[in-house]
């Protein structure tokens, strides 16, 4: 049914949760495309095979909206309505790449960039990294401002780690914990650039209500959760070129 | 004959030793053996003479301020229970020209009232609208309010009736009106003023809502910085469910509207009206993305109003005398009247109501009287903070939604902050940013992460390091927020920088002349 639904093959990320209402038709970059009613842009992009850059959408969450660098053009409609929370409407003409996209979804990227380890950025393999590869981003013209690349890693689960200087604030775990698995372990704690991911009331992630189900580590586009089985000897934060 | 004496009870009058003076007024009466009776209403508004004495004289009411309690003793002895002269004595109250000149709809009744009276409220035209709405069909309530041209008074300027309108066909039951009560803008208090004044007068608003659009509850989401008007709508709530306003059956029309009072929790971004529904509903206050519109799909996923605190209070007078009444104030396409409030560096700062096309001269010099200082306005900053800041060149532009967003400002709540020439506009451009990173709620990376890079740069700007490329950087970002990020807060956080920048480069070590890109 799922494969059905996403009328893809397996490892296509549509962004957006399978919709089964009536096809909706409309333009993606030229393109015609068909689209059940309830589909965001985000996915019937995807099905036209083009893919529009995200960070917070993935097609086994409900859209957020958050990380913004899905926005695109529609015609007739002002400003840049994100892909991802844009439902598909019968003739709608949907614009993905442009020179002004482009520039806003560097702006965009480049604050991630300026809150992320420096030493993570080349040669990595995370959605991020990804994500970089198509908006064509891997640097930024930030300063040393405030940032999270002290916060410590939380190594207290036995099969996963969580290192919050890679983390983006996207609120993927959080939703999986809710959506995915109910069991409402994370949260976001703080506001503004303070806002952090949380297990519980701010413990540890093996002392909070987590059960260790691993949905939110499938779900981080960062590897900021990630399991541990993937690194040698208990070193889990790649050494800064700077230290 | 007992003799009234009103003080206000306003918050602002409170902080500037209301109380003491009522208690010395009521005192000295007992020792002089004056038949005195002390009432505590609702706030003219005239900030600058609180704490305001108004004395009930045969000629009508006579006002003395600012009274301190050392004063009363003196304005018994001088026979202000007479509207004798004083050195305090501002004459008859309703010739003082900042109040004389305004055009007051919707604060008909400030300093006038016990703002708990229900028999003040109907002695002085409450509850004829409601009244005559019971009488209508729910959809020419909704028309009624669309022919009065009354937008959105909490900053958007969204049409209310068509608000009402889309509520009003939207299916689901039940349906809600939610009165947005988190007034955080800087240098504004009108929503306070009717809350703690006439909190009748929005309990009416609602009900009218909920009426015309079929929604049977009500809340009231209140700042928690406003504990005297939570008190105060909560009694004035029990007050009309005493007399049958509010309950299961309205006056016996069958119409069932009921409402509550719920505190925030202290976060400015809950007065955006996604995250302020998400806060009732018990969640972290985030901007939820739109559409579906909290019109279709707002409170628990029900259709549902959500207007500002002022634009409810509009509505009573608007359904009692009729929409053209209310549309004949105004100009262009901004009908009826705004509560201005003026703040900042003003000699008299205080509340103006008046019909829209009132420039922005006007207000700061006949009303406001210049600034306090003495010293030449420099700059001013128009509908909050996240409001463009205007200098010299600008002060002749109407207070009008379109004329102000040709110049990249806005109307916003109607709040006016003023400064003098010692202000540095470097320093205000960071202030905008700071407050941007302060209040984000965290979840779109361009509000999120950019406010504090915006505030970063500026500082660097401030401290002259890499003027010219901080500069660059500084034009990019505000484009990136303003046009990237998920709601206002983070899209207009650019605005007072850029309007800075723009106006006052120097102030920046920036060469005159130098036009930001992006401002229009």
């Amino acid at each position: 049914m799922w494969s059905e639904l996403r009328n893809l093959r397996d490892g296509i990320d549509l962004g957006t949760p399978p919709r089964d209402g009536a096809p909706v038709a409309i333009t993606v970059d030229g393109k015609n495309v068909t689209a059940p009613a309830g589909s965001s842009v985000m996915a019937a992009a995807a099905l036209a095979r083009c893919p529009v850059p995200k960070l917070c959408a993935t097609d086994t969450l409900e859209a957020f909206g958050s990380c913004r660098v899905c926005l695109v053009e529609i015609q007739g409609r002002k400003g840049f309505p994100a892909a991802c929370t844009t439902l598909v409407e019968a003739g709608m003409v949907v614009t993905t790449q442009s020179k002004r996209l482009a520039e806003l979804r560097k702006g965009v990227m480049e604050l991630y960039l300026s809150d992320f380890p420096a030493a993570d950025i080349p040669g990595g393999w995370s959605e991020l990294h990804e994500t970089m590869q198509q908006t064509g981003v891997h640097r930024h013209p930030y300063g040393a401002g405030e940032n999270h690349l002290q916060a410590p890693v939380d190594a207290s689960n036995p099969y996963f780690v969580f290192d919050p200087t890679k983390c983006i604030v996207c609120s993927r775990c959080v939703r999986a914990c809710e959506e995915t698995q109910g069991t409402f372990a994370l949260t976001i704690e703080g506001r503004g650039f303070a806002s952090k991911v949380v297990a519980s009331q701010g413990e540890s992630f093996l002392d909070s209500e987590c059960v260790s189900c691993g949905a939110c580590v499938l779900a981080c586009p960062t590897h900021s959760l990630v399991e541990k089985a993937l690194f040698e000897g208990g070193v889990y934060r790649a050494q800064s070129p700077q230290a | 004959m007992t003799i009234r004496v009103c003080v206000p009870r306003d918050a602002t009058a409170l902080s500037l030793g209301a109380d003491a003076v009522a208690k010395a007024i009521a005192a000295e009466g007992k020792r002089t053996g004056a038949a005195v009776q002390v009432v505590r209403t609702s706030s003219r508004g005239l900030f600058w003479l609180e704490p305001f004495v108004e004395v009930e004289t045969k000629q009508g009411r006579i006002g003395y301020g600012p009274v301190e309690p050392g004063d009363v003793a003196d304005l018994f002895a001088m026979g202000f229970l007479q509207g004798n002269a004083h050195r305090l004595s501002q004459g008859k109250v309703e010739a003082i020209p900042f109040l004389a000149k305004q055009e007051r709809l919707c604060f008909a009744r400030a300093g006038i009232t016990d703002p708990l009276s229900l028999a003040d409220y109907e002695a002085h035209g409450g509850l004829r609208g409601l009244q005559r709405a019971l009488g209508m069909a729910p959809a020419a309530v909704v028309e009624e309010v669309v022919a009065s041209g009354l937008r959105g008074r909490g900053g958007a300027g969204f049409p209310t009736g068509i608000k009402w309108r889309t509520v009003a066909a939207a299916a689901g039951t039940p349906k809600y009106v939610v009165a947005n009560a988190d007034e955080g803008d800087s240098g504004t208090y009108s929503d306070r003023m009717v809350m703690e004044g006439d909190p009748f007068v929005l309990l009416e608003g609602m009900a009218i809502a909920g009426y015309a659009t079929g929604a049977s509850y009500g809340y009231i989401y209140l700042r928690s910085e406003y504990p005297h008007a939570a008190k105060v709508l909560n009694e004035a709530l029990a007050t009309l469910r005493a007399a049958g306003w509010y309950g299961t059956n309205v006056r016996g029309s069958g119409f069932a509207f009921d409402a509550e009072v719920r505190i925030g929790a202290g976060a400015y971004i809950c007065g955006e009206e996604t995250a302020l529904l998400e806060s009732l509903e018990g969640k972290r206050g985030m901007i939820r993305y739109k559409p579906p519109l909290p019109a279709i799909k707002g409170l628990f996923g029900q259709p549902t109003v959500v207007n500002n605190v002022v634009s409810l209070a509009s509505v009573p007078i608007i359904l009692d005398k009729g929409g053209k009444y209310y549309a004949d104030f105004g100009m262009g396409r901004s009908r009826g009247t705004l509560p201005i409030q003026l703040a900042g560096n003003v000699k008299r700062a205080g509340l103006v109501e008046k019909a829209f096309g009132v420039t922005l001269r006007q207000l700061i010099e006949d009303y406001g009287g210049g600034t306090r200082s003495g010293r030449p306005v420099r700059a001013v900053q128009v509908g909050g903070p996240l409001g463009a800041y205007f200098d010299g060149s600008l002060l002749d532009l109407p207070l009008d939604y379109e004329a102000l967003a040709a110049k990249k400002g806005m109307v916003g709540h109607g709040g006016i902050v003023v400064f003098d020439d010692t202000v540095d506009m470097a320093e205000q451009a960071r202030y905008a940013m700071e407050f941007c990173a302060v209040e984000s709620c965290g979840k779109c990376t361009p509000c999120r992460i950019g406010s504090t890079r915006g505030r970063e740069l500026i500082e660097q700007i401030i401290q002259k390091k890499n003027v010219t490329a901080n500069h660059r950087q500084l034009l990019a970002l505000c484009d990136v927020m303003e046009n990237a990020s998920l709601c206002a807060l983070g899209g207009m956080a650019p605005w007072p920088v850029l309007s800075a920048l723009q106006y006052f480069p120097g102030d920046f070590g920036l060469p005159a002349g130098k036009e930001p890109a992006h401002v229009v």
